[in-house]
């Protein structure tokens, strides 16, 4: 990757952070924390991987996304908006009734959304038939989908997980957001998910753990996932919760927080100071 | 003897595949029990099986439907129901697909399986899901035209379908609808609406009974719980004044619960729901069950005479 290109990277991440801030400001409560972790891998996956058309969302020529821990949705809308899927100010109608933009994915209300989630553990199935259909069809290209660290308590995940290496999906590619935060506090302390790469390992795929907040690491993962055949890959990124969100940041809280005015301001202003 | 009830599904599935590339067969590791393994032999690219893992087939299947394939997916309906309830609920239906869910097995047919395999509750829990489309066809010429409509259908069903046993109550040329019930006997007493492979031919057979005491039953055939046929229920209800519904099923929000929310609501008539009373289910051969839960010909004759009885008074 280029110096340029990295730049430019950075450059939107810190936008889809700011619009993501804004829009959960603006309703005053929101997912934060899970949605600021996976900025970057959502940027990188939108602007140097992902073949889509915002004109023709559901263009069946593209990359597909299965955002499984939907509650991150805010996250994705602000790339998508960016992207030109629709336009930005609907990300101040976040939740508002009526909204397009509902807390969790919904692939009827937004356009860009490939599958409707929020009762965690079943993305990973629906990415696993989508990349099914995608093979029936002699389709050349990825789904791709984002789990979270608690979500991995679900059992249906590795229910899927069994199915995509059987079925030998080396056209999916998924990601675990591991900020190693839940709800009620650590993963550590609340469902231990200790050896998880040994564990997608010993479900057959093919699986590393990064740096999840590194453009360059996520880009050889990535890379290096596509050019596996026959097994599925798990690239586990290990980030930070509410990461580049000065309220949010590291703060167990940050999973569904409050979000005053004067807070919304402060971050805002410290990614400005980041620029 | 006749084809099966799951040779039938699977044959017409088979007949489907051969015109129309997106439909797919799903199994949890009971395509032995479906008997769909013809269709693995004929369509091996578009049959799934993935293991003893219900939530994953409905989420799996939910994935295909998204890419606009039209996924039948089968597993006994306890586990269709209770097992991956909320796999259907959101990955199938909030989220808008096409996904064919068949629960097999129902009520007392999943005899030697007992009380853990005994779906009584299956209906009663699909019915809360908006817009779901129920069906449970009573004989192989009806299991055949409802799966070709399912086919068809735009949106998900859920399909409770007997597989062992063989039984054909209708002509080859039989027309079928989608939500528009069957009245296979006409009557002036009191109607007996009946679901299903076991108690649509006990609905007939106690027809037959009361006839021969002078009473006038009419029999419907109500293949589609949901959407109920609520103008032939409504016109029932007034032309015989009283009602029986028989069902292989809890009588707690399955037919007999649509039924009396319709008739509470329109046209309020003296009922009797024949069916599981808020029972488990047990281990047994049909007769035993049948016999244990009340569900035979001369339970719905006891019936049918309390509620005229009560309307009459």
């Amino acid at each position: 990757m280029t110096e340029k290109q990295l730049k430019q990277l950075y450059d939107k991440a810190r936008e889809a952070r700011v619009n993501t801030i804004k829009s959960i400001g603006h309703l005053g409560v929101g997912h934060i924390g899970g949605a600021m972790s996976i900025i970057e891998i959502l940027t990188y996956l939108y602007y140097s991987e992902m073949s889509v058309n915002p004109e023709n969302p559901r263009n069946p020529d593209r990359d597909r996304l299965v955002l499984s821990k939907g509650h991150a949705g805010p996250a994705l809308y602000s790339v998508l908006a960016m992207k030109g899927f629709f336009p930005i100010e609907w990300l101040d109608t976040l939740n508002v009734g009526g909204t397009n933009l509902p807390s969790h994915c919904d692939r009827n209300r937004t356009p860009g959304i490939d599958m409707t989630t929020g009762s965690l553990g079943q993305g990973l199935s629906a990415a696993v038939g989508i990349a099914l259909a995608m093979k029936l069809d002699d389709r050349e290209q990825h789904v791709f989908a984002i789990i979270g660290d608690g979500e991995s308590n679900e059992g249906q995940n590795w229910e899927a997980a069994m199915s995509a290496s059987q079925y030998r999906l080396d056209n999916l590619i998924a990601f675990t957001d591991y900020n190693k935060m839940q709800i009620d506090g650590m993963t550590s302390d609340v469902m231990n998910l200790d050896c998880l790469a040994d564990k997608w390992k010993s479900f057959g795929w093919h699986t590393q753990q990064i740096d999840g907040h590194d453009f360059n690491a996520i880009e050889e993962a990535v890379q290096a996932a596509k050019s596996m055949k026959g097994v599925p890959s798990m690239i586990i990124l290990d980030t930070i919760k509410g990461k580049g969100c000065s309220f949010a940041e590291g703060k167990l809280s940050s999973h569904n927080m409050p979000v005053s005015e004067q807070m919304m301001k402060e971050a805002l202003s410290a990614l400005q100071e980041v620029n | 003897m006749g084809k099966d009830m799951r040779q039938v599904y699977t044959e017409t599935l088979i007949d489907l595949a051969s015109v129309n590339k997106d439909i797919c067969v799903l199994e949890a590791d009971l395509m032995g029990a479906t008997g769909t393994k013809p269709f693995k032999e004929a369509y091996p690219e578009r049959a799934f099986n993935v293991g003893v893992a219900e939530a994953n087939l409905v989420g799996v299947a939910s994935g295909l439907s998204s890419e606009g394939k039209i996924p039948f997916a089968a597993t006994f309906g306890t586990f269709a129901s209770r097992r991956a309830f909320d796999q259907f609920f959101l990955s199938a239906n909030y989220a808008q697909l096409n996904v064919k869910l068949v629960g097999t097995d129902p009520g007392v047919t999943a005899q030697f399986n007992g009380g853990t395999h005994m779906p009584f509750e299956d209906v009663g829990m699909m019915r809360l899901i908006p817009n779901l489309t129920i069906v449970e066809p009573c004989d192989t010429v009806s299991c055949e035209q409802i799966i070709r409509l399912a086919a068809d259908h735009k949106g998900s069903m859920y399909i409770r379908m007997h597989r062992k046993g063989s039984q054909t109550l209708y002509p080859e040329d039989q027309k079928f609808e989608l939500g528009k019930g069957i009245v296979l006997k006409d009557g002036r007493d009191v109607t007996l609406i009946a679901a299903g492979f076991v108690m649509v031919p006990q609905a007939l057979k106690a027809a037959e009974m009361l006839e021969k005491e002078g009473i006038s039953a009419a029999v419907i055939d109500m293949h589609t719980i949901k959407p109920l046929d609520e103008d032939l229920v409504l016109s029932y209800a007034k032309k015989t004044g009283c009602i029986v519904t028989c069902e292989n099923h809890q009588v707690i929000g399955g037919l007999g619960g649509a039924v009396a929310e319709l008739l509470s609501r329109e046209y309020p008539a003296y009922m009797r729901m024949i069916g599981a009373q808020d029972q488990f289910g047990q281990v047994g051969t049909l007769d035993f069950l049948m016999e244990e839960y009340k569900l035979t010909a001369k339970d719905i004759v006891s019936a049918a005479k309390e509620v005229l009885q009560k309307k009459n008074k």
